[in-house]
C-alpha cells in the first residue's frame, strides 16, 4: 500500500501563516495544502495557485440555458405546433424573455455547483483525510509532503522557526482523499535546498 | 451598548459603524457559541414549538386532503372570485422569501458586512417560505394528479406543449428556479459549517450524519478559492433572479384586463412589498432565535436597526405605490379603474381590508424614522407582525377587491374563506415552522466561517490590537507591518 508522509504545522493566526507560506515555499519545501476554517483572502496567491476558471464555466452554462430556452420555445411555437393564442404572433420574443432568463440562471447555477463539487470532489458520503480536527475550527493547518530529499526533523525545525504552534508527522495512505491538488498546481518556486547546507 | 465597549475605548473610533460581533472572542469561541446549541439537548420550548407546528401541519394536510377529495368546490371561490385566500397566501409566502435572497445575494454584492450575522437564517426562511408558497398553486389545481401538465414534456397529445406566452407558466419556471438556486446557494454555504460540526463531533452518529452532510469538506485553500468564486457568481445570479421572481408574480395580475390589476407599476411595487414583508419575517424569526440560542452578540441591535431601515424604506416605497395607484385611477379617466379604487377598494363591503392594509403598511412603519424605535426590540417585534398582517392584506385587497365587483353588476359577489382554505393556510405555517424549528436545532443558524472571516476587521475583540497600534508612531507601525 502506497503511503505518503507529511509534516503538519498548525498556525493559530493567519497573520503568521502568510509569511510562513512564503518562507516555506522559498525554502523549496512542497506544500501539499493549507487547510483553513474560513477563506483567507490572498492565501491562494501566496501559495502560487492559479486563478479558478469556475466563473467561465458558469458563463458557458448560462448561455447554454439561454439558447436552450429560446430555441426550444421558438421551435415549439413556429415549427412543431404553431398555435393561435388570441391571434398573437407565433414568435412573440418579448413573451419568451422571462423563461429564457430563468433557464439561463438555472443552468448556470446548477452547472456551476455540480462543477464545483466535481472539481473539489465533494459529494455526500465522501470522506477525505482531515489532518487536524481543528482545521475547521480555529487552526490554519499546513501539510508539507516529505520526499526522499527532505528530512522530517529539518522540516519540523523550519516550521517551528516560522511560527507554527503545533507540529507533528503523519503517514497517510496515498489516494484521492488527500486531494488532487499537486497534479494541477505546481508549488515549487525554487529547487529543494537543504537548510543546513 | 455592548459590554466590551465599556472596557476599551479607542481614540479614533467610528461612531457610525458599530462592531458586527460584540464581545471579546477568538475563532474558537465563535465556533463554540454557534455550534454548541446543536450539540446540546433541545429545551422544553423547542419541543412545545415543534409540537404546535407539527399539529398545524397535520391540520393543513387534513384540510388539503378534504379539498382534494371533494374538489375545489369546498373552498368559497365562485364564478366571480376565482382567486381568494389561496393565491393571496401564495403571493404572501413568495414575497416573504425575497428578504433572504436580498440579504444573502444583494448585500453580498454591495459588500454589506452585517449580512454575515443573519444570512444563514434568512436564506433558510426563503427556502421554507417558497416551499409553502408552492403548495397553493399546486393544490388549487384541484385535480392535482395532473400537476405535471405544467411541464413542457413530449406527450401523446400532439405533442401539445404548454403556453409559453402565459405568465402563469412563467411563474412555474420562476418559482422552481428560485427554489433551486436558493437551495444551492444556501447549501453550498453550509458545507464548511457542517464540516466544523463533523470535526468536533463526539458521538458516532453525529460524526456520520454531519460527515454525509458536509460532502467531505476539508477547508483546502483551493476549495475555498472555488467556493468564493461560486458564492460570488451565485450572488450575482440570485440578484436579478429575486427581482424577476416577484416581477413575474406581479405579471400574473398586470398582464390581465381586470381593473386594479392592469397596471405597469406592479413589478417594482411587488418587489418592494416582497422585501418589506420578508424583512419583517426575518425580524420575527431572528428576535426569537437570538434570544433562545443566546446569539445576541452575533445578531446585534445593529443588525436589527439595519433591517428596520430597510423596512421603513421599502414600506414607504409601497406607500408611494398605493398613492400612485389612486392618482392614476383618477387621472386615467377610466371609469372602471376609478370605481375599483374609490368605490370598491377604499370603500364598499371589503373596504375594511384596504384600511387595515394602509394602516399596517404605510402609517405604522413610520415609527422607524426614530433611532430609538429602530433599536427597540419589543417595538421591532410587534412591528414585524403588524407589517406581515398588512402585507397579507395587501395581496388580499389586490386580488379580492378587484374581483368581487365584476364588469356585470349581476355577477357581483362577496368573499369569505371556508374552513379548508383557512386550514390550508394554517397548515403552511405548520410546514414553515416545523422546518424552521428543525433548522434552528440541527443546522448552524449563523454562518460560522463567514463570521470568522469578518471577525478581525469588524469584531469587538480586535479592538484590543488596535489600541496597541494607536499608541505607536507611524514609522514603528510601518516597520512592524513590514517585519510581519
Amino acid at each position: 500500500m502506497a503511503v505518503k508522509k507529511f509534516v503538519v504545522g498548525c498556525f493559530d493566526d493567519e497573520a503568521v501563516l502568510f509569511p510562513a507560506v512564503k518562507k516555506v515555499r522559498s525554502a523549496g519545501y512542497k506544500i501539499h495544502d493549507v487547510y483553513t476554517p474560513f477563506p483567507v483572502h490572498g492565501l491562494d496567491h501566496a501559495m502560487g495557485l492559479r486563478e479558478t476558471s469556475l466563473h467561465t464555466a458558469g458563463f458557458i452554462y448560462g448561455i447554454t440555458g439561454t439558447t436552450t430556452a429560446l430555441s426550444f420555445m421558438s421551435w415549439v411555437f413556429t415549427t412543431d405546433w404553431p398555435m393561435n393564442i388570441g391571434g398573437k404572433p407565433h414568435f412573440p420574443l418579448p413573451a419568451f424573455i422571462p423563461i429564457t432568463f430563468e433557464l439561463t440562471v438555472l443552468f448556470s447555477a446548477v452547472g456551476m455547483v455540480l462543477t464545483f463539487c466535481y472539481l473539489c470532489q465533494l459529494a455526500p458520503f465522501v470522506k477525505k483525510h482531515v489532518f487536524h480536527p481543528r482545521q475547521s475550527d480555529d487552526l490554519f493547518v499546513m501539510a508539507i509532503e516529505l520526499t526522499d530529499k527532505t528530512r522530517p526533523e529539518e522540516v519540523k525545525a523550519f516550521l517551528d522557526s516560522v511560527g507554527a504552534k503545533e507540529i507533528h508527522e503523519q503517514t497517510v495512505e496515498a489516494g484521492w482523499w488527500l486531494g488532487r491538488f499537486d497534479k494541477e498546481d505546481k508549488l515549487f518556486s525554487q529547487p529543494v535546498q537543504p537548510l543546513n547546507a | 451598548m455592548s459590554k466590551a465597549q465599556n472596557t476599551m475605548h479607542l481614540k479614533y473610533e467610528s461612531t457610525l459603524r458599530e462592531p458586527l460581533v460584540d464581545g471579546v472572542k477568538d475563532y474558537h469561541q465563535v465556533t463554540e457559541d454557534i455550534i454548541s446549541p446543536i450539540e446540546a439537548k433541545p429545551g422544553k420550548l423547542w419541543y412545545i414549538g415543534l409540537f404546535i407546528s407539527v399539529a398545524l401541519l397535520l391540520f393543513g394536510v387534513f384540510s388539503v386532503t378534504w379539498e382534494v377529495y371533494w374538489g375545489t368546490g369546498v373552498w368559497n371561490l365562485n364564478k366571480t372570485i376565482g382567486w381568494g385566500w389561496d393565491i393571496t397566501n401564495f403571493v404572501w409566502w413568495v414575497g416573504i422569501g425575497h428578504a433572504g435572497t436580498l440579504i444573502s445575494a444583494i448585500l453580498l454584492l454591495f459588500r454589506q458586512g452585517w449580512r454575515t450575522g443573519v444570512n444563514r437564517a434568512a436564506e433558510a426562511m426563503t427556502i421554507f417560505a417558497v416551499m409553502c408558497a408552492g403548495q397553493f398553486p399546486i393544490w388549487h389545481m384541484g385535480r392535482v394528479w395532473m400537476a405535471f401538465f405544467v411541464l413542457p414534456y413530449p406527450n401523446t397529445r400532439g405533442p401539445l406543449w404548454v403556453n409559453f406566452n402565459s405568465p402563469l407558466l412563467w411563474d412555474v419556471f420562476a418559482i422552481s428556479t428560485y427554489f433551486t438556486v436558493s437551495l444551492l446557494f444556501w447549501y453550498s454555504g453550509l458545507l464548511p459549517d457542517f464540516a466544523t460540526v463533523r470535526d468536533r463531533a463526539r458521538t458516532k452518529l453525529r460524526k456520520l450524519l454531519y460527515g454525509i452532510a458536509s460532502f467531505g469538506w476539508t477547508g483546502s485553500t483551493k476549495h475555498w478559492q472555488r467556493h468564493e468564486a461560486l458564492s460570488l457568481v451565485l450572488a450575482g445570479l440570485s440578484t436579478p433572479l429575486v427581482l424577476s421572481v416577484h416581477t413575474i408574480v406581479s405579471f400574473d395580475f398586470a398582464t390581465s384586463v381586470i381593473p386594479g390589476w392592469h397596471t405597469t407599476i406592479f413589478p417594482p411595487y411587488f418587489v418592494a412589498g416582497a422585501i418589506f414583508s420578508g424583512f419583517a419575517m426575518v425580524q420575527t424569526l431572528l428576535i426569537i432565535t437570538r434570544k433562545i440560542l443566546n446569539l445576541e452578540e452575533y445578531i446585534t441591535l445593529g443588525h436589527i436597526e439595519a433591517m428596520n431601515k430597510v423596512i421603513v424604506l421599502t414600506g414607504s416605497i409601497v406607500g408611494v405605490a398605493y398613492l400612485t395607484e389612486l392618482f392614476m385611477a383618477w387621472y386615467s379617466g377610466v371609469n372602471y379603474e376609478f370605481d375599483t379604487f374609490y368605490k370598491f377598494r377604499a370603500a364598499g363591503p371589503l373596504g375594511w381590508s384596504y384600511w387595515i392594509m394602509m394602516t399596517c403598511n404605510v402609517i405604522s412603519p413610520q415609527v422607524f424614522w426614530f433611532r430609538k424605535m429602530r433599536r427597540n426590540i419589543m417595538v421591532t417585534f410587534i412591528m414585524s407582525i403588524i407589517v406581515n398582517i398588512g402585507m397579507w392584506f395587501e395581496r388580499f385587497v389586490i386580488i379580492c377587491t378587484s374581483l368581487y365587483r365584476d364588469y356585470l353588476p349581476s355577477s357581483w359577489s362577496y368573499y369569505r374563506p371556508a374552513w379548508p382554505e383557512v386550514g390550508f393556510y394554517l397548515g403552511t405555517f405548520g410546514l414553515f415552522f416545523t422546518c424552521y424549528f428543525l433548522f434552528a436545532k440541527y443546522f448552524p443558524v449563523i454562518a460560522v466561517a463567514e463570521i470568522k472571516h469578518v471577525l478581525k476587521t469588524s469584531g469587538e475583540s480586535f479592538k484590543e490590537k488596535m489600541v496597541k497600534y494607536e499608541d505607536q508612531d507611524a514609522d514603528q507601525f510601518a516597520h512592524d507591518q513590514a517585519h510581519h
